[in-house]
């Protein structure tokens, strides 16, 4: 092993006491941002600065919260003390059954809780710039806070049920964001599917979610030793079989996997993903590019003891398997077909799914910390290039064609520095950016798999893919002339601030997780991390580096021979097309999986519904057609009855209440005093009787 | 006759001209100001029944009365004002000739 196996012992874990100030307000992380999404929404349309800042401020307070959680853990760290504090309490009681909630803070939520906290609030501040010419400002800053703080919710939480909740508040804010636009038929019909292509995988969720419940009896993943992940529950999980040779813990972590499937986008539920980037471009970046597709990530690392459990002699079990199988196919699958787009955002979005699945694989076959390694970096500067291509787009006039733009490093030096940091950390260009340090970590354990090479082989190809389509990608947009109609301009620097403190992150961050230090993964393991330098100058490490340094300049070296600074006319076929045109064809068409879709899946239902359409009109139609003439005749009896007996003798006992009422009207004169001379006249004959019968 | 009798008598009195005031009179102030009378006397009940009471010490008719005359202070606001309201509505303030409440 390259990295180092804790220089210390593991660290014992914490002892159980009154729970500390961080984990007792943890709960307002989310809370917060969920008011001031209500707040916002009863807003009107004007008052865009005040839904702005209550955004951004909630955002804000709660990213300090997070930063006092992160605190709290890395000191519990710093002591040796592997913090995993809860609060859990139940929400209801139907007789001995109790359905539990709570919250968790432990490593993997503080890491989580500080990057959706961070780059969310840069995205709302530069969203302040790239929304500001929408009219319904407002309403996107709710749906955004909304967003926000299902997601933290969805971090904190220890109980399935309540991360299951905020899993589907997300999946709504997500499809609320994505039809954000929703005049434009194609924005709408991309909510509604993603909406339902993540319902698939969510479903399959919440049937490993009840299964575990059934199994185990609680709905919390810890708690002192009872919950769902703690080794008591696991040990019952190992020894109940269910069937094809799984145990019930493998096909519960297989069921939850899919829900990950459907929410990260991993093949063969990726379709959703490239059509949201029909929402607004901060949006994919928030939510489809750092954070919500990154859920299902975060979802198998919290049931990682699960999908652990009863691991064979290789230390690997079917579950993790079959996540890293998906993964490294739809690492590769996505970055194939990110070869063939043209669209700026689209490009990205296939880059996102491939990277999705290399934080699967990470996780299947290197663990968590490897997975959630890859996660932050990845959010950090996939985020970054989304606000790229936004800023792009805003200066091209809402052009998204990459063969309409060309040139823009002269005109928008600022995108162009901070998207260039971001690709090359994207494509994992050696030791000076974030990405090339979690790449590798991938890499290095799936070269050391001992179930099978094939994921490492497909890793790299991919790695290759990623270099070669952004290398494309940044010479079309950046490089040779312009081939826009008007000239393109600088965005504001409202939005240019956030993309610089993005960049630098997108270098920095991989300070905390080299070889020589890797302090991300004994944070998030428990144990001691030591500074080594002499990891570089081992062996191991310098064929890895050997062989990403070959991976990525290959990458880049094929794109830049076949685009850099070509600058073909928009209409001219691509380069890669006169090659291979055949092979081009599959790629731009997405692999014809959304053709398959529709010949099978959608094409079954249409049948379905013709099925259903024909026994609504002819069978039930019919029946309630019958019932409903019956209760019409019945209707005409009822009027003749009405008419001829009952309406005379009512119309008559009215006219007589009439006159009485209009002979008693006579009596108000309406004149005060008459009133008054009344009341006194009858005080006299009152006071007159109580005299007389009182009299001795 | 006892001093108590006298008063009595002249709280009579006073009532009974402001009701009569109240019943004959047509304009709406003079009947108002018939409703004050009224209650006037009832206040000069109110201490005379105190002061020759069994507990002139106490006080409490004392109060009682200025309670009644606060509370008669307000009415007499309020009254004024509807009838300020009454005569920028109809123009008069002739109690026959707003009968508007006719049935």
């Amino acid at each position: 092993m390259l990295i180092q196996e804790g220089a210390a012992a593991a660290f014992h874990p914490q002892i159980a006491g009154p729970a500390s100030f961080a984990v007792r307000n943890l709960w307002l992380v989310p809370a917060v941002p969920i008011v001031a999404a209500g707040v916002i929404a009863l807003l009107k349309q004007p008052r865009r600065k005040l839904s702005a800042g209550l955004a951004i401020g909630s955002l804000g307070f709660s990213m300090l919260l997070a930063f006092v959680a992160f605190a709290h853990v890395a000191a519990g760290w710093a002591s040796g003390v592997a913090v995993r504090e809860t609060v859990n309490f139940t929400w209801i009681q139907a007789g001995t059954a109790s359905v539990a909630l709570g919250w968790v803070l432990d490593p993997l939520s503080a890491v989580m809780l500080v990057m959706v906290t961070f780059v969310g609030l840069l995205i709302f501040i530069y969203s302040t710039g790239y929304m500001a010419h929408d009219e319904n400002f407002t309403r996107f800053f709710c749906f955004l806070s909304l967003f926000a703080g299902a997601m933290l919710g969805l971090v904190i939480s220890n109980s399935i049920l309540l991360l299951f909740m905020c899993w589907e508040l997300v999946g709504l804010t997500s499809y609320l964001l994505i039809g954000f636009w929703y005049h434009k038929p194609s924005a709408a019909a991309a909510a509604k599917k993603a909406f339902m292509t993540t319902r698939v995988g969510d479903v399959l969720f919440l049937l490993g979610m009840v299964w575990l419940f059934a199994q185990t009896g609680t709905l919390l993943f810890y708690n002192n030793g009872a919950g769902s992940m703690e080794g008591w529950a696991l040990g019952g999980l190992i020894s109940a079989h269910a069937g094809l040779g799984l145990t019930a813990a493998g096909a519960i972590g297989l069921l939850i996997f899919a829900g990950a499937v459907g929410k990260s986008g991993q093949f063969p539920l990726h379709v959703w993903l490239p059509d949201a980037m029909e929402g607004p471009t901060p949006v994919s970046a928030l939510i489809h590019a750092a954070t919500m597709v990154a859920a299902g990530v975060y979802l198998v690392a919290r049931v990682y003891p699960l999908m652990q459990a009863g691991a064979a002699a290789n230390g690997t079990t079917t579950a993790l398997i079959v996540i890293t199988w998906i993964g490294s196919i739809t690492a590769v699958f996505a970055a194939l077909i990110a070869i063939a787009q043209n669209d700026i955002k689209r490009i990205l979005a296939y880059s996102t799914v491939s990277q999705l699945g290399y934080m699967m694989a990470g996780l299947g076959i290197g663990g968590v910390a490897v997975g959630m390694f890859h996660l932050i970096t990845h959010a950090f500067f996939k985020s970054l290039l989304f606000l790229g291509a936004g800023s792009v787009i805003h200066g091209c006039h809402e052009e998204q064609d990459v063969r309409h733009m060309g040139g823009l490093k002269a005109y928008m030096p600022w995108t162009f520095a901070t998207y260039a940091i971001a690709m090359l950390a994207l494509c994992g260009f050696p030791l000076l950016f974030s990405g090339f340090w979690s790449k590798d970590a991938i890499l290095e354990s799936a070269k050391g798999w001992e179930i099978s090479k094939g994921p490492y082989y497909l890793l790299v190809f991919g790695a290759v893919l990623t270099a070669f389509y952004m290398t494309r990608q940044v010479s079309y947009v950046f490089f040779g002339k312009w081939r826009g109609h008007h000239p393109a301009h600088e965005s504001p620097r409202v939005m240019v601030l956030p993309m610089a403190i993005l960049a630098l992150f997108a270098v920095l961050l991989g300070l905390i997780g080299t070889p020589a230090w890797p302090w991300f993964r004994s944070f998030l393991e428990g144990h001691g991390a030591e500074a080594n330098l002499s990891v570089f100058g081992e062996p191991a490490f310098l064929m890895l580096l050997g062989t990403s340094c070959i991976v990525v300049f290959l990458g880049i070296g094929i794109a830049w021979w076949l685009y850099g600074n070509r600058s073909p006319a928009a209409e001219e076929p691509d380069a890669l097309e006169k090659a291979v045109p055949l092979v081009w064809a599959g790629l731009r068409d997405r692999l014809y999986v959304d053709e398959f879709y529709d010949v099978t899946v959608i094409a079954f239902y249409r049948a379905w519904a013709r099925v259903a359409n024909w026994l609504d009109r002819r069978v039930w139609g019919g029946i309630v057609a019958g019932v409903a003439l019956a209760f019409r005749g019945l209707a005409h009896l009822d009027r003749l009855i009405d008419e001829s007996w009952v309406n005379g003798g009512f119309d008559k006992g009215c006219e007589e209440l009439s006159t009485g009422g209009g002979l008693l009207a006579r009596m108000q004169t309406g004149r005060v005093q008459t009133y008054l001379r009344l009341l006194a006249l009858a005080f006299v004959v009152l006071a007159a009787i109580l005299i007389w019968s009182s009299r001795p | 006759m006892t001093p108590l009798a006298g008063y009595l008598l002249v709280a009579a009195l006073l009532f009974a001209i402001g009701l009569g005031g109240a019943l004959i009179r047509r304009n709406a102030i003079l009947v108002l100001i018939g409703i004050e009378l009224m209650l006037n006397a009832a206040n000069l009940n109110l201490i005379a029944f105190w002061r020759y009471g069994p507990h002139p010490e106490a006080l409490t008719g004392m109060m009682f009365a200025i309670f009644s005359i606060a509370v008669a202070a307000a009415e007499a606001a309020v009254g004024l004002g509807l009838i300020i309201s009454i005569y920028r509505h109809a123009q008069t303030t002739d109690l026959d000739r707003i009968n508007r409440m006719k049935g």
